[in-house]
This record gives structure tokens, C-alpha cells and sequence, in this order.
């Protein structure tokens, strides 16, 4: 065990040398940084958004809402389906995840079934016969039944936060936040993590707002203060920036789709000089504007956000261009705000916030500090103890706790890792486990010695005999720190991180590094004594 | 040559002659941290329990009595006030509102523009704001990584070592933790996730410190095959004191930093890593090491003649 070969030698001290190279971008500044190559330069820990400041978010998806959307779809397509089938009922009805319908006829069954399946949606097409039917359609007496099916609800579960992943990635590229992250967790919810950002209320607001925006008529026969609206049609409030009406009767027909636009920006109106957000539609959306424009000149057209009318100005000519005007009462910012929400689409489903963790940038400077004066004071003390103790071989203890840090910064700057608060609270608890290996070796060596032994045959059976121990020591606390890791969230995986890092290469610094220390020091000296 | 033992060396400490103390005093310790554990209970953090925690920096030093009545007036229920640090960053801690996770959304910005008015110039330096779904998955992804560590270390020492050293370290590790809960009932420390990897941390420490022991327990059995149980263990423990001793001390050092200025999160975590060591350390000599002398009495001394008269008769 104490004899080391010549290209070992090397590789040690190599291994040392080039964590130190790879830790070190995280100590330069930023002018020594922009100077250096950027892949060397990019070589740092990450630090969690409880160091640097900044806003996590965890959004759930309105699963319910988007079942709900796909039954009313299928209740106004069997509406169709049987008109074209030829088929009466006397009540269509969506239950929860089914649509009931009551046949006039039971004897036009076939028929309605034929119709129905016509509504099926292929789902997990992966094969070329375009997966299974998304509906089950079942028959008792005059009574059809349109069921949507298991995998349909979690291919619609699926397309939905998929959907709305990108839809907020394209809102938070909006507000122009540096290096969001934005991922799926679990089946209906959505991590955002926002660097930097110290009041995410905007954030929320923009996230919290579905933007489905939809142009329809309004139903001029029908008086919104009676309450009652005719078949077809629906009373809608108007939104709160709006002006005149509280509420109005608006078609349900959608006649333009906001899906169809293509830019939207806000600007001032040049002659009222009030906020306004400009729009423009593609192709298909401008022609179909362009249509409904030529056949309604006259009459009130409404723009509907997220089931409030934000304003239903008269059409005074047909608007050929595919490009129009919101004016409602905004102000700078809203009028922005509705801009970025129009640009980046509508979501799925309604998003909420179901957690939020922010800190202020200069909390995560405070905890960087005392983080680091804590790592610092740790380890002196620690140093001090084991000089005391061990004398020489002490401090060849300290030297590997010393390159202990390096390395497992260097091991987190090459994975980029993430350094959280308890992260940081992982290496001062390093100190005290690594230690632990040489004070295991040098105890024994004391023991040795005192037995007898020579220095040599000391040494040898001092690290060999401890050996086993450390392994076990080091692995319980491992396993420990996996479990953490798969079970906790946040910042404290950052703890399991440090500690595992820590744990694994005190493996090398504690036992390896320090031996290797030791030998070339008793080679040198040829001592008749130990110091410990 | 000057060294620091931390006891002399050739210490002769006849250990197991407190076998009875230290296992009734171990044994009433974690009965009480039980009993507080049910009543009355945890201080659960709102990882757990959901809520809401607003960190607040105000520019002079904070009125407490005025704020308190401030937020207690916007009818959010129970708000609870804290300084630390310094007597300008003051700590909001607001329950779980009713409703549904978003209501906690609109709790949080609520309270943060009522600071905003009432004190002008506040800094909110942290919100936390936890709903109810999200806790309970919280409070149940902590537990379950605690069974399973539990489980992981008992498989670990039974396959390491015979089953009574296995059966020894868990019963030893079951009364660590509950004295680690106690402690958290007793103070009124949130118990968070942060909670949970302090506990995972000492269970990890404390096992370490068990194999230790064992490994010189196991090691002497093969030396000494005369020597009676009670006598090896008291020398196995003797013999790794100064190491015990010694890595208590370095992690009791590299942690009292994070006790002192660790800011809000972690010093309690430091705190009960302190204690968590000291428990730990203890147990492995008054705790781990008597059960396995009641248990391996007869069977890891098989054949060996018994000289002590004071020790139960062994069957040949």
C-alpha cells in the first residue's frame, strides 16, 4: 500500500492540478472572464436562484377544464352529425366525461351510431393504422352514449401541458427574463424558474391569463339587462377597462379565431392619443376578417378576451387588409401586457400557481457571504483540531480537505450542478466526514506503533486496516444522500449534491492524496519516530 | 511532543456498567419525544403544511406592534411575527388560507402591497408561498425517503455484519430519530425539508459511528476468543474512543459555523445537527453496544468458556 509507481505519482498530482484549472472561472471576474475562451469561461457552478435571487414558480394545468372543452366539442359535433344524419333526439347532455343523447326514434339507433363514431378522433397514432378511436359509443334503448376513452383523457392530458409548456416559454421570452427554465413535472404541472426576477407579479399575471381571444357578433335582438339570452347566443361581461355596457349578448358562433393572428403590438392611437394594441391576422384569418367585415357593415363586432368583451365597435366598413385596432381603456402597460399575451397564443387550459419561492438578489448575496465565511471558519477550526491531534500528519489532512473543496467545485463546474444555500451548508458538513477517514488511519497508526511495529509496517497496517471502515462510513452516507436526492425538491437536492460529491472524492483526497503525502515525506526524512 | 488527546490513551472506562442507566434514560427520553411528538405535536413548516413566509427588511428598525396589528387587520388569519438577524428584518408567517393553491398567490401579494403601504421602503427580500397539494406531496416524498433510508441501513449492517449488530444499530438509530423529533416538538423548530435532511444527515452519522464500533467489536472476537462479551465490548469502545471522540469534534466544529450565522434556514438545521451528533456519539456506547451485548451473549461467544460470574450463564 505504501508504494507508489511513478506514472501514479503523476496522475494524482495531474488530477489535483486540473480541478484546480477547472474551478477557477468561478473566482475570476467579469473582465479576466469575457477575455477567456467562452467554453473555459463557462466552466462554473451554477448557483440556485436562493444564491443568485430570483422566482420559482410551479404551475398546474386545469386539467378539468381541458376535459370539459373536449366534451363540449363533442357535444356541438354530434349536434351536427345527426342534423347531416338525418337522426332526431330531444336532448343532447355532456356528463363528465361522456355526452348522453336521447333519440326521438329508437329505431334510427344505427344511424346514430354510424354518425357518432364519425366524431372519433385517432389517438396515439403511432402505427400506421392511426392508433386506437378516442370514443366509445354505446347503445341502451333510445339512449347513445359518446364516452371519451381512458387514453384519450391522457393524450389530451399530454397535448394539453405540452401545449402550454411552450405557450409560456413564449410569454417569458416576452418579458425578456435571462435564462428561464421551464420544464414538465409530473403529468399536469409546469416548473418555472426565473433568475433574477425579485416581483414575479407580472409574470403570474401574464401566466394567469389564458388569452383565448375569439372575434363574434353581437346579438342585437336581445336586451343583456334582462338576463336572458336566446338559444345560440350568451351573455358575456365586459371586461374591466371597458367602457358603456357591463354587459353584452354575444353570438356563440365564433367567427374569427384569435389563433389566427399572426403579430400583435400595442401602440398610441394617433388621434385620441390613448393606448391601443394593433393586430394582424394571417392569411386565412385576414380573409375570413375580410368576409365577415363585407357581410355585417352596420352592425356591433365583438372582440372577446377570456370570456369578457374587451370592446364591440360598429363595423363601419369591411377591413379587407387583415390588420385592426383594439382600443379598451388601456394603459401602457396592459395594452402591452395584451400585446404579449396575442403574440404568444392562447393556452390550452387555465394555468395556476400552486407554489411560489422568491428571493430578492440581495438576500442570495447575504447568504453567499455568510455561506462562505461559515465554509472558511469551518475549516480553519477543523484544521486547528487536527494539527493539535496529528501533528505533520494533520496537516497533511488539512492539505486534502483543502483539495477536497477544489475538486468538488470542479466536480460541480464541469455538470454544471446547481449550488444552493443548503448546498453550501453540504460542504462545511464535508469538512467534518472527510476528516473522519485520516483520524480513522492515524489512530491506528498510533496504535500500531505502539505495539511495536516499526514505522513502515505501522503505516501499512494503520491505512489498510482502516481502509474497510472508511468504505463503509462512506457508502452509508451515500445511500442517504441518493434518498434525499430522488425524494427532496428545491434546493435542497443541492445538499445531497455537495455531500455526495464531497463524500466520494474525500475518498480520494482523504486516503489516496494524504498516503501519498505521507510515504514521500518518510522517504525524504527517513524518520525513526511518527509524528502522530 | 505536544498532542491533543481527548482522552488519555490505555482508557479503561467500564462502559457496560452503565448498560441499565443509559438504555432507561435513551428509552424515557423517546417515550417523552413520542408523547410530545402527538401533543402537542410538530411545528410543520409550510413545506408541509402549506402557508405562506415573507422575509422583510424595513429601513428602520421594525414596530412590531404596529405591523402585527396591520396584518392581523387584513383578516388572513393567524400571523406570526419573528426578528432575527437584525432588529430591521423581521419574518411574516401567515397559515395555509382556505381555498384552493392559488388562494395562497393571492395571500402572498396581498401582504407584500400592504408592506409596501403601511411601511414605505420595505425591502421583501424572500416569499415563500406553499399550497396545500403541493405540501402533502412534500410531506409525503420526506417520509418516504426516511422509511426508505431506514430500510436501505438495515439491509446495509444485516449484510455487513450478523443480524444482532443489524438489529442493534436500527432499534439504536429508531431512538436517535425520536429524540431528534422530540427536540423539534420541544423547541417549536419548523420542520420542513430542511428538517428532514438534517434527520437524514444524523441517521447517516449515527450508523457511520455504530459501524466504527462494530467493526473493532468484530475484529476483537477474533482476537480475544476468551475474553466474555461484556469485557471485549468495553475494550472495542475504549480502544475507538479517541477516534469516536475525535469525529464528533471535527463535524461539531465544521457545523457550529453554520449554527451561528447560517441565516433563517439553516441555523436551526445547524442547531439540530449539533445535537444530532452528540446523540448519535452517545448512543453508539450507551445504546448500540448494550443491546448487542443482551443479544449476542450466548450466540456471538459460542463455545467460549464464561469467567465473569456476574454475566449470565451462557449454555455450552
Amino acid at each position: 500500500m505504501l508504494y507508489f509507481s511513478r506514472w501514479k505519482i503523476y496522475m494524482i498530482v495531474a488530477t489535483c492540478v486540473a480541478g484546480f484549472i477547472v474551478m477557477l472561472p468561478n473566482f475570476l471576474g467579469r473582465e479576466t472572464l469575457a477575455s477567456l475562451p467562452s467554453w473555459y469561461a463557462n466552466s462554473r457552478v451554477a448557483l440556485g436562484l436562493d444564491l443568485r435571487g430570483g422566482s420559482h414558480l410551479l404551475l398546474e394545468v386545469d386539467m378539468a377544464t381541458v376535459i370539459r372543452d373536449r366534451v363540449e366539442g363533442l357535444v356541438d359535433g354530434a349536434r351536427q352529425q345527426l342534423r347531416t344524419a338525418n337522426v332526431g333526439y330531444t336532448a343532447i347532455t355532456a356528463g363528465d366525461r361522456a355526452v348522453t343523447v336521447q333519440l326521438r326514434d329508437a329505431a334510427q339507433t344505427d344511424d346514430a351510431v354510424k354518425a357518432l363514431r364519425g366524431l372519433s378522433n385517432p389517438v396515439g397514432g403511432v402505427t400506421m393504422a392511426g392508433g386506437q378511436p378516442d370514443i366509445a359509443v354505446s347503445v341502451n334503448g333510445p339512449t347513445v352514449t359518446v364516452a371519451l376513452s381512458e387514453v384519450a383523457l391522457r393524450d389530451r392530458a399530454t397535448q394539453a401541458i405540452e401545449q402550454s409548456i411552450e405557450i409560456v416559454r413564449r410569454r417569458i421570452d416576452e418579458t425578456g427574463v435571462n435564462e428561464p427554465t421551464i420544464a414538465r413535472q409530473g403529468t399536469d404541472r409546469i416548473l418555472v424558474q426565473l433568475p433574477g426576477v425579485e416581483d414575479p407579479d407580472r409574470v403570474k399575471r401574464l401566466l394567469g391569463t389564458t388569452a383565448k381571444m375569439t372575434f363574434r357578433l353581437v346579438d342585437s335582438s336581445a336586451d343583456p339587462s334582462t338576463g336572458r339570452a336566446p338559444p345560440g347566443s350568451e351573455i358575456l361581461p365586459s371586461s374591466e377597462g371597458g367602457r358603456g355596457q357591463t354587459s353584452y349578448v354575444i353570438r356563440k358562433k365564433v367567427e374569427v379565431d384569435g389563433a389566427t393572428l399572426k403579430n400583435a403590438t400595442a401602440s398610441t392611437n394617433s388621434q385620441s392619443g390613448e393606448w391601443v394594441v394593433n393586430f394582424e391576422f394571417n392569411s386565412a384569418g385576414a380573409n375570413r376578417f375580410a368576409e365577415i367585415t363585407k357581410a355585417n357593415v352596420g352592425r356591433p363586432f365583438a372582440i372577446v378576451l377570456d370570456n369578457k368583451v374587451i370592446s364591440a365597435p360598429v363595423i363601419r366598413e369591411p377591413i379587407t387588409g387583415g390588420r385592426g385596432q383594439i382600443s379598451g381603456n388601456f394603459s401602457a402597460a396592459s395594452a402591452n401586457d395584451l400585446a404579449v399575451l396575442l403574440r404568444a397564443g392562447a393556452l390550452p387550459a387555465p394555468l395556476k400557481v400552486i407554489e411560489e419561492r422568491t428571493v430578492g438578489p440581495d438576500l442570495g448575496a447575504d447568504s453567499i457571504r455568510s455561506g462562505l465565511t461559515a465554509v472558511a471558519v469551518g475549516f480553519v477550526m477543523v484544521c486547528v483540531y487536527m494539527i493539535a491531534s496529528y501533528g505533520l500528519f494533520g496537516a497533511f489532512a488539512c492539505f486534502a480537505l483543502l483539495i477536497n473543496i477544489v475538486l468538488t467545485l470542479a466536480a460541480l463546474s464541469l455538470l454544471h450542478a446547481t449550488l444552493t444555500l443548503p448546498g453550501i451548508a453540504g460542504v462545511l458538513l464535508t469538512l467534518g466526514l472527510a476528516v473522519d477517514a485520516n483520524i480513522l488511519i492515524n489512530e491506528r497508526i498510533r496504535e500500531e506503533t505502539k505495539k511495536g511495529r516499526g514505522v513502515f509496517a505501522s503505516m501499512e497496517a494503520g491505512f489498510s486496516r482502516a481502509y474497510s471502515t472508511i468504505v463503509d462510513s462512506n457508502l452509508t452516507t451515500a445511500i442517504k444522500m441518493a434518498l434525499l436526492f430522488i425524494f427532496g425538491t428545491g434546493t435542497i437536492k443541492g445538499f445531497a449534491v455537495t455531500i455526495t460529491f464531497g463524500i466520494l472524492i474525500s475518498m480520494f483526497t482523504a486516503t489516496v492524496l494524504v498516503r501519498l503525502m505521507m510515504v514521500t515525506w518518510l522517504r525524504q526524512t527517513r524518520p525513526t519516530a511518527l509524528p502522530v | 511532543m505536544f498532542r491533543l488527546r481527548l482522552v488519555p490513551d490505555n482508557t479503561k472506562i467500564p462502559f457496560m456498567n452503565g448498560r441499565y442507566a443509559g438504555l432507561i434514560t435513551s428509552a424515557f427520553l423517546s417515550i417523552a419525544s413520542l408523547i410530545l411528538f402527538f401533543h402537542p405535536g410538530l411545528n410543520y413548516g409550510i413545506d408541509f403544511r402549506g402557508g405562506i413566509v415573507i422575509e422583510a427588511r424595513t429601513p428602520q428598525a421594525t414596530d412590531f406592534a404596529s405591523l402585527r396589528h396591520t396584518l392581523t387587520g387584513l383578516g388572513m388569519g393567524q400571523v406570526a411575527l419573528q426578528e432575527f438577524g437584525s432588529n430591521q428584518d423581521v419574518l411574516i408567517r401567515l397559515e395555509r388560507q382556505p381555498g384552493d393553491d392559488a388562494a395562497q398567490q393571492v395571500a402572498a401579494d396581498k401582504v407584500r402591497a400592504t408592506l409596501a403601504t403601511a411601511v414605505p421602503g420595505t425591502q421583501v427580500r424572500r416569499v415563500e408561498a406553499v399550497g396545500a397539494s403541493v405540501s402533502g406531496e412534500l410531506f409525503a416524498n420526506g417520509m418516504m425517503a426516511l422509511g426508505l433510508a431506514m430500510l436501505a441501513m438495515l439491509l446495509y449492517i444485516w449484510f455487513r455484519f450478523e443480524w444482532q449488530f443489524g438489529l442493534g444499530a436500527v432499534v439504536t438509530l429508531l431512538l436517535d430519530i425520536t429524540k431528534i423529533v422530540g427536540f423539534y416538538a420541544v423547541t417549536g423548530l419548523q420542520f420542513n425539508l430542511v428538517a428532514v435532511a438534517a434527520i437524514l444527515t444524523i441517521m447517516g452519522y449515527s450508523i457511520n459511528d455504530k459501524v466504527v464500533v462494530y467493526d473493532r467489536m468484530r475484529e476483537n472476537l477474533r482476537i480475544y476468543k476468551k475474553m466474555p462479551l461484556r469485557d471485549l465490548i468495553d475494550l472495542s469502545i475504549n480502544e475507538t474512543l479517541n477516534r469516536t471522540l475525535g469525529t464528533s469534534m471535527c463535524t461539531f466544529l465544521s457545523v457550529i459555523p453554520l449554527a451561528l450565522f447560517g441565516g433563517e434556514a439553516l441555523q436551526d438545521f445547524g442547531i439540530v445537527l449539533l445535537l444530532g451528533v452528540f446523540i448519535a456519539t452517545t448512543s453508539s456506547i450507551f445504546i448500540a453496544a448494550p443491546i448487542l451485548l443482551f443479544l449476542g451473549e450466548n450466540r456471538l461467544r459460542r463455545g467460549a468458556p464464561d469467567v465473569q460470574p456476574t454475566n449470565a450463564p451462557t449454555t455450552p
